[in-house]
């Protein structure tokens, strides 16, 4: 019986949320397909993994080996290609995070297998692999057919796929040789670096204040921090905010950057990418103001303005002073 | 240093409103601006900037239609000494595999110490051109990049990972890097540079110059294939408040008072 591969992610001594995120799609895929679900686990003294993993795949493969104690896109490929050389599963999944984005395509491109990135769903018809993916930063959908093949790879979107509690599998603990050679590598992991911080928490913050891409220059940000003043608030924002350097990296909310669940955020020309959303949706009163009537932040907003952002916030604050001094 | 940049001419579509063309492929095209993807021009700005520290050279990529030589020219325009367009009906379709196929057979005969990328492309976002390159040119790759520094023969570099955290990597030239956006500061581009830009010479590729067969590129040659576009189902979608701002700032402002939030 042929195999569904996911791969294990884990990081300074934890296994990734995206893991089990995949293994519960895994799971579903393996009883459609008639597969086995197996999870690949590499590092450096990884037994506590492979028991807490052997509850959610029928196999747990374990390679150990200094040289995968942290991830390194170039000896993760060399073991990874191995195991599906030998056993060739059906199907391997690995997480669309950026340790899946070093390693998936050029894992692919050398074994000829064709890969989908990105996947927010996916499954098989005739035995070939269809997936559903974004385009232009989430406002498109694409139902895409991958070519024909025995084998595929897929990267899967976090935070896509709850991580469901099936009933534990208690699978089998397989070790296997390392297949790494003495031989040097081109890369190394050196360290991990954490920015310092700046002076607010924006995860503290019960009123929040996300800016994006509709304000054009750091000079309209000052009337937008006036009304989180009146509000009570901090700033956030979005990607396109801190890579201009209007705002310093820990005001960013979204996958790249801070999970924030205030009682109240307000997004001010935030279109709505998926990375953003990730790190905001779970706030209790979201309001959002965009030009765009169908930008994606709509869809996670309860309330939503189509305005020019700078007509709505002036208005707002003069009204909020009004009420505050009634 | 030679640095290669492959550049990407793609619509500006974060801010515009996105119509799926009935045949369910493409999207209706007209009111978009397009222009260099985001994340090449954070790599492009990266390449020029190593230049004028160390010397050497940037030659710019791109593939596509004669639309995207404006982008090509933006490269030059900003400081790439070389452009190549390729360009062929054939190409329609591919996918990050076909397109790292065909940038592999113009860059193998170039010489280079660096590949740029940017980490993905702002229209179909597969974010695998790079490492896809690099593996078909034989040379180790390094994603989603932040910070590079240049130590001997080995870059050290500063890769996002998630929740704000980096890490840092070391690897040998020669190199692929996909630049992640916020590396530095695009530098702004005068139209008499544009206009400058405009005169300098590109060469112009086509498939028969790669010396790939049809069946290597386009969709023929490609893992994924594009069946059918359509709106993403919303979750659940947000009331709409209307009227003027003034109007709507009231709604807004009785409702945050009735939840207590002010």
């Amino acid at each position: 019986m042929t195999e569904i591969f996911v791969l294990t992610e884990h990081r300074k001594g934890q296994i990734r949320d995206i893991t089990f995120e995949m293994l519960s799609k895994g799971r579903e895929l393996s009883e459609k397909t008639n597969t086995e679900l197996t999870a690949v686990l590499f590092g450096r003294d990884v037994k506590e993994y492979a028991k807490a993993l052997s509850e959610y795949a029928r196999k747990v493969l374990v390679i150990d080996d200094l040289k995968l104690e942290n991830f390194n896109s170039e000896t993760y490929q060399k073991a990874l290609s191995t195991l599906i050389t030998d056993r060739k599963p059906l199907l391997t999944l690995i997480g669309h995070t950026s340790y899946g984005l070093d390693l998936a395509p050029s894992l692919a491109a050398s074994l000829d297998i064709p890969l989908a990135t990105d996947c927010i769903d996916l499954g098989f018809e005739d035995g070939t692999l269809n997936v559903t993916r974004q385009m232009y930063g989430g406002k498109v959908n694409v139902n895409a057919v991958l070519r024909k093949s025995e084998s595929y790879i897929a990267t899967i979107r976090q935070a896509t796929f709850p991580a469901k509690e099936g009933s534990p599998i208690n699978g089998e603990i397989i070790e296997l040789p390392t297949p790494l050679s003495e031989e040097a590598e081109k890369k190394h992991f050196i360290e991990y670096i954490l920015p310092p911080a700046g002076g607010i928490d924006i995860t503290a913050a019960d009123v929040l204040i996300g800016i994006g891409r509709g304000i054009k220059d750091s000079n309209e940000i000052p009337p937008v921090e006036d009304l989180a003043r009146t509000l009570g608030g901090a700033l956030a924002c979005s990607r396109p905010i801190v890579d201009k350097g209007w705002l310093p990296n820990d005001r960013q909310v979204g996958s790249s950057g801070k999970t924030v669940k205030p009682k109240l955020y307000i997004a001010l020309g935030i279109s709505g990418a998926f990375q953003h959303v990730l790190g905001m949706k779970s706030s209790d009163l979201i309001i959002a103001v965009n030009k765009d009537a169908n930008a994606p932040i709509f869809g996670v907003a309860d309330y939503g303005v189509v305005e020019d952002l700078f007509k709505v916030v002036p208005a707002l604050k003069n009204k909020l002073e009004e009420m505050k001094r009634s | 240093m030679d640095i290669i940049v492959c550049v990407k001419h793609v619509p500006e579509t974060a801010e515009a409103d996105i119509k799926i063309n009935p045949e369910g492929k493409t999207v209706e095209q007209s009111g978009l601006v397009f222009d260099i993807n985001e994340w090449d021009d954070y790599a492009l700005e990266e390449a020029v900037q190593i230049k004028e520290k160390q010397g050497g050279t940037v030659t710019a990529i791109t593939i596509g239609p004669e639309d995207s030589d404006s982008t090509l020219r933006k490269c030059l325009a900003r400081g790439a000494d070389n452009g190549i367009r390729l360009t062929d009906p054939k190409f329609e379709g591919s996918d990050s595999y076909a397109i790292a196929k065909i940038l592999h057979k113009v860059i193998k005969d170039l010489p280079f110490n660096l590949i740029l990328t940017g980490a993905q492309a702002g229209d179909d976002g597969y974010g695998a051109v790079g490492p896809i390159l690099a593996h078909l040119l034989g040379i180790p790759h390094v994603t989603m990049v932040k910070r590079i520094a240049i130590n001997g023969d080995a870059l050290r570099v500063n890769r996002e990972l998630e929740g704000g955290l980096e890490e840092v990597v070391e690897v040998k030239t020669p190199a692929a890097a996909s630049i992640q956006t916020g590396i530095n500061e695009p530098r702004y581009v005068s139209i008499m540079g544009i206009r400058k830009a405009m005169q300098k010479e590109t060469k112009i590729l086509t498939l028969a110059d790669t010396g790939l067969s049809e069946n290597e590129v386009g969709e023929a040659g490609s893992w994924i294939k594009l069946q059918k576009m359509f709106v993403p189902p919303a979750e659940k979608q947000a009331e709409f408040l209307q009227g003027s701002p003034e109007e709507i700032a009231a709604k807004i402002a009785e409702m945050l008072k009735a939840r207590g939030l002010v």
